[in-house]
């Protein structure tokens, strides 16, 4: 089968980057989903607190998936469920399989990555111990209990503080069981500030930083876990283990871009975020194949995934229709001192619409810094941050004009201390 | 009442199973577990062992280098995965070159073929990734890898497919004999055999006690691992060993038969024979091990780490003799246990048929066994056969290892099925990638619970106690 545009995942980002291409002139549009219905993760995530920035409401997850999911059945996209993409090669030929239809394959004029993530596991942190039943992964946990009504356990210790171990916390208790604690091996959260005042301090769950599980107990079942303080070097310090005990370990210890089958296209992945390098169209280092939400870079906000799919929608369909500049014009972006990276990584300021949201996380907590954008000496951007925290994603607008003025071949971002 | 009770449904129970199977007799195996090859089968290196390390004319010796001879035509009746993939013995000094050219002058005494002693270029041009330092090694090309616990699970179900009963989830608490026949007292109830077979793995010295053997003690010794993705696979081909010394036997570095990579296992007496955690220590201990021998493995490709017990008798050798008329002990079954035990089997019966266990074969006898095969082993046409006769082959539950609902299924209905989330995963691999169950763990529990008509707070990860859900929310 031959189709324009091919975009793989149906969660916000794809959703978002299907109807901005449709709007953009390209009728003919497949969606694929690996699950029973569109949304992605967000129809797991039943609480409130999506779609503040985009429809200045608070929506639930599945909520604000329903808008996106309304507009692509208005706009006739076709989509097919229960369709796992196997494999995609560099001329972007894709194989997916369903039971409806079998195997599935298709050439595609563009392709949009929106696969979004993985959660990291116990194997990832190696922790030591046996290996019983009631380790789960904090969004397993998710599923079971907001999809399927089950509870996982009854004695709770959360490894992690990121957003879904949080969200999981208030949960859990809600359903009547004990969180003994969230556990977090750094100095800070790497989830939103506002879940954890409404997930963990509203229920006086303890919140531990700076230690860490070094290992479970428990031969069939969890029986509880040894926590211990670290050190600067994230490295247990002896004499701090303590023995807690519990019948469940939730881990909410990171999230990794699915990248499979970008690697397998030979799609270039930026170490640092683990997702795609991309330029000022959401395009990819293989000509065709765009990329956009959790997949490129983990989001804490799902407002910023959609306006970063309507960018790669936009994109893509300027590709489609051969509107799409593809010459040396342009500049890559940098990060600088305080910020882990940027994204996106090149800009041709040709392509640009009005302007480009540059989104960052920086590498550690500042107070009262400035943002700075620099192009050589000359200062492009400034603005001042009270407080930055690598959990609390930033964003920078720059429009094309000030895009158009850059002369270096970098443009860097970088947090500068206020001067006394 | 049977003829034969097998205590044990590790690698040896089931070699010697499928061995009686042969024959017309009634045969019951009996496993506390609720699983076949849930004991030290389940977690260990995995190779098929050349023969140039075990003691010349030990039993050891014997059944390794005879179980490795049969290994490759065993694992084709049975359709599991076998790979010859050679083996290599590092030295990086001259101490270590001396005790290699032991190890070859007792591997040619043992009958061991196509051995050889090679030379740094050698070594690096076989496996560029070893160590700069390396001077040469012995070059084993007999030796191979296989994957354990599928090789115990289809000895069962062929067994079983000639007739062998299994007994999951039965421990044996007490055996005695009433005149010339086996009391087997079991947490199921009683069970009486004529003859009986003792392979219980680490408890094999207290099934010896209650016969009235001669006395040895088992002696639990740990082994811990790290397995890496498949994305590393590839950084050496053969199984690296490192040259024993009087410090250990060294870590080796080797692949798995699905391409994944492992390094460990070290070495650890314990005060108990069921404590299957790693320790920090440990682990650390086999990472810098297998950094010694190869370059490039870094800890972030590691998915998984685990710990086998090696039941490690205190008379230095296998203990398969006669404990009382009409029993044997295939007992201390040690590495390389593993290789040994289809070589065991056969010797095992025999002992039986001298006791006066009478043979007779079956005409019947169905001597291969057809695997799963999983979808994504299937050729175009296959899938597209597969596809239209059954849909589930069309949903990927396994997003790591490309495993179907189709492929799940069939695991938990063929005969001694899977029944648990750890007994799909070890038939097919679900949950063995590199997210480890993460994203297909609650999707399994779901099938498991259709397919068996329970309820989901009755699926187990493995044994009973090992529960996964809770009750349901309010
Ligand atoms: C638990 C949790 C809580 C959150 N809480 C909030 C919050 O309170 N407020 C907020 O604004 N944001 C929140 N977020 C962030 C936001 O929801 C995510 O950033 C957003 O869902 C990411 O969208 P996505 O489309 O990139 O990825 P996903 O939603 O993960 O969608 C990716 C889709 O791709 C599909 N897919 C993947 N691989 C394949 C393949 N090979 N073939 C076919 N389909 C495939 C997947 O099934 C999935 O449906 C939260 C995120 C999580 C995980
Ligand atoms: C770390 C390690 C590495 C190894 N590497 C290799 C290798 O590379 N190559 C090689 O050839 N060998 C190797 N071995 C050796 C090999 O694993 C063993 O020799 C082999 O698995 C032993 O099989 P078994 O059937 O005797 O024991 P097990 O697999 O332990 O089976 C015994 C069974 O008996 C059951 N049982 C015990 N008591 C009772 C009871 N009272 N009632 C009912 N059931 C009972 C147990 O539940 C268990 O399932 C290694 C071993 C270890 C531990």
């Amino acid at each position: 089968m031959k189709r324009d545009l091919v975009i793989i995942g149906g969660g916000p980002a794809g959703l978002a980057a299907a109807i901005e291409a449709k709007k953009n002139g390209i009728d003919d549009i497949l969606i694929l989903e690996r699950d029973k219905r569109l949304g992605g993760i967000l129809q797991q995530c039943i609480h409130n607190g999506f779609g503040l920035h985009i429809f200045k409401e608070q929506l639930t997850g599945p909520e604000y998936a329903q808008r996106f999911i309304d507009e692509v059945e208005r706009l006739g996209i076709e989509y097919k469920l229960d369709t796992m993409v196997l494999h995609l090669s560099e001329n972007k030929h894709i194989t997916a399989l369903n039971p409806k239809d079998g195997i599935i394959e298709i050439d595609a004029k563009a392709v949009i990555l929106a696969m979004g993530c993985r959660e990291r596991t116990r194997g990832a942190l190696n922790i030591p111990g046996s290996r019983p039943a009631g380790v789960f992964t904090a969004g397993a946990a998710q599923r079971f209990v907001n999809m399927e009504g089950y509870m996982v356990g009854k004695k709770v210790v959360i490894l992690g503080s990121g957003d879904i171990g949080l969200i999981m916390a208030r949960r859990m208790t809600l359903e009547g069981a004990e969180v003994k604690m969230v556990v977090e091996l750094m100095p800070y959260s790497n989830g939103l500030k506002r879940n954890i005042v409404q997930c963990l301090e509203d229920f006086d769950i303890p919140l531990l930083f700076n230690h860490t599980v070094i290992k479970i107990h428990g031969r069939e079942r969890v029986e509880g876990v040894t926590i211990a303080a670290v050190d600067e070097n994230r490295r247990p310090i002896e004499g701090t283990e303590q023995y807690v005990e519990c019948d469940t370990l939730l881990l909410s210890v990171g999230l990794i871009p699915e990248n499979e089958l970008s690697r397998e296209a030979n799609i270039k992945i930026n170490p640092v975020t683990s997702g795609a390098y991309v330029n000022e169209l959401m395009e990819t280092s293989v000509d065709g194949i765009f990329a956009c939400g959790n997949v490129v870079h983990v989001h804490d906000l799902v407002d910023y995934v959609t306006e970063e799919s309507y960018l790669a929608g936009y994109g893509a369909a300027k590709y489609i229709k051969g509107e799409y500049f593809k010459d040396e014009t342009g500049f890559n972006t940098k990060a600088g001192f305080g910020i882990r990276y940027v994204v996106p990584n090149r800009i041709n300021p040709k392509n640009v619409k009005d302007r480009v949201n540059f989104y960052m996380r920086v590498n550690d907590v500042y107070h009262n810094v400035d943002l700075v954008v620099k192009d050589g000496d000359r200062i492009v951007y400034k603005a001042r941050r009270n407080h930055v925290s690598p959990g609390e994603m930033e964003n920078v607008k720059l429009s094309k004009e000030v895009l158009e003025k850059v002369e270096g071949s970098e443009l860097v971002f970088a947090l500068e201390e206020v001067a006394k | 009442m049977y003829d034969v009770a097998v205590i044990g449904a590790g690698i040896v129970g089931t070699s010697i199973a499928r061995e009686l199977s042969r024959y017309d007799l009634s045969v019951v195996v009996i496993e506390k577990s609720s699983d076949i090859a849930n004991g030290s089968t389940k977690a260990n290196s995995g190779i098929v062992h050349a023969g140039y390390d075990a003691k010349e004319g030990t039993l050891k010796a014997k059944f390794n280098v005879l179980g490795s001879e049969m290994y490759e035509g065993i694992c084709k009746e049975l359709d599991v995965p076998y790979k010859r993939n050679g083996s290599l013995v590092l030295a990086f000094n001259d101490d270590d070159l001396r005790h290699i050219e032991i190890l070859y002058k007792r591997g040619l005494t043992n009958g061991v073929r196509e051995l050889e002693i090679i030379d740094k270029n050698k070594v690096l041009s076989l496996e560029p990734n070893i160590q700069d330092d390396v001077v040469g090694a012995l070059y084993a090309k007999t030796g191979a890898i296989v994957s354990p616990f599928e090789l115990a699970i289809a000895l069962a179900e062929n067994a079983n497919q000639n007739g062998v009963e299994f007994m999951l989830s039965t421990e044996v608490i007490k055996v005695y004999k009433e005149k010339d026949v086996f009391i087997i007292e079991t947490s199921k109830g009683v069970v009486q055999s004529r003859y009986l077979v003792n392979a219980a793995g680490l408890f094999a010295d207290d099934i010896n006690d209650m016969l009235g053997g001669e006395r040895f003690r088992i002696i639990p010794r740990r082994g811990e691992y790290c397995l890496f993705d498949k994305a590393v696979g590839g950084i050496v081909t053969r199984t690296i060993f490192q040259t024993p010394t009087n410090k250990g036997k060294g870590i080796l570095v080797s692949p798995t038969v699905h391409g994944n990579l492992f390094v460990g296992p070290n070495a650890v007496e314990m005060d108990r024979k069921d404590d299957v955690s790693t320790t920090k220590e440990g682990l650390d201990e086999v990472l810098r091990g297998g950094s010694r021998s190869v370059k490039g493995l870094n800890p972030r490709d590691i998915i998984t780490s685990f710990t086998g017990i090696r039941a490690t008798p205190d008379t230095g050798d296998f203990v398969i003799n006669i404990p009382t008329k009409n029993a044997v002990n295939a007992a201390g079954i040690e590495s390389p246990g593993l290789t040994a035990s289809v070589a065991i089997a056969p010797y095992v019966v025999s002992l039986l048929e001298e006791q006066g266990l009478r043979l007779i074969k079956k005409e019947n006898f169905i001597a291969t066994r057809q695997n799963t095969k999983l979808f994504i082993n299937m050729s175009e046409d296959e899938k597209k056969e597969v596809l239209s006769k059954n849909p589930m082959y069309g949903r990927i539950i396994c997003r790591c290892e490309h495993i179907t609902e189709g492929d799940i299924v069939s695991a938990i209905r063929r005969p001694l099925g899977a029944r648990s989330v750890d007994g799909v995963k070890r038939r097919v691999r679900a949950g063995m990638g590199r997210c480890q169950g993460g994203f297909c763990m609650p999707r399994v529990v779901e099938i498991l619970a259709r397919e068996l008509n329970i309820p989901l707070t009755e699926v187990k990860k493995s044994d009973e106690g090992s529960f996964i859900l809770t009750g349901k929310t309010k």
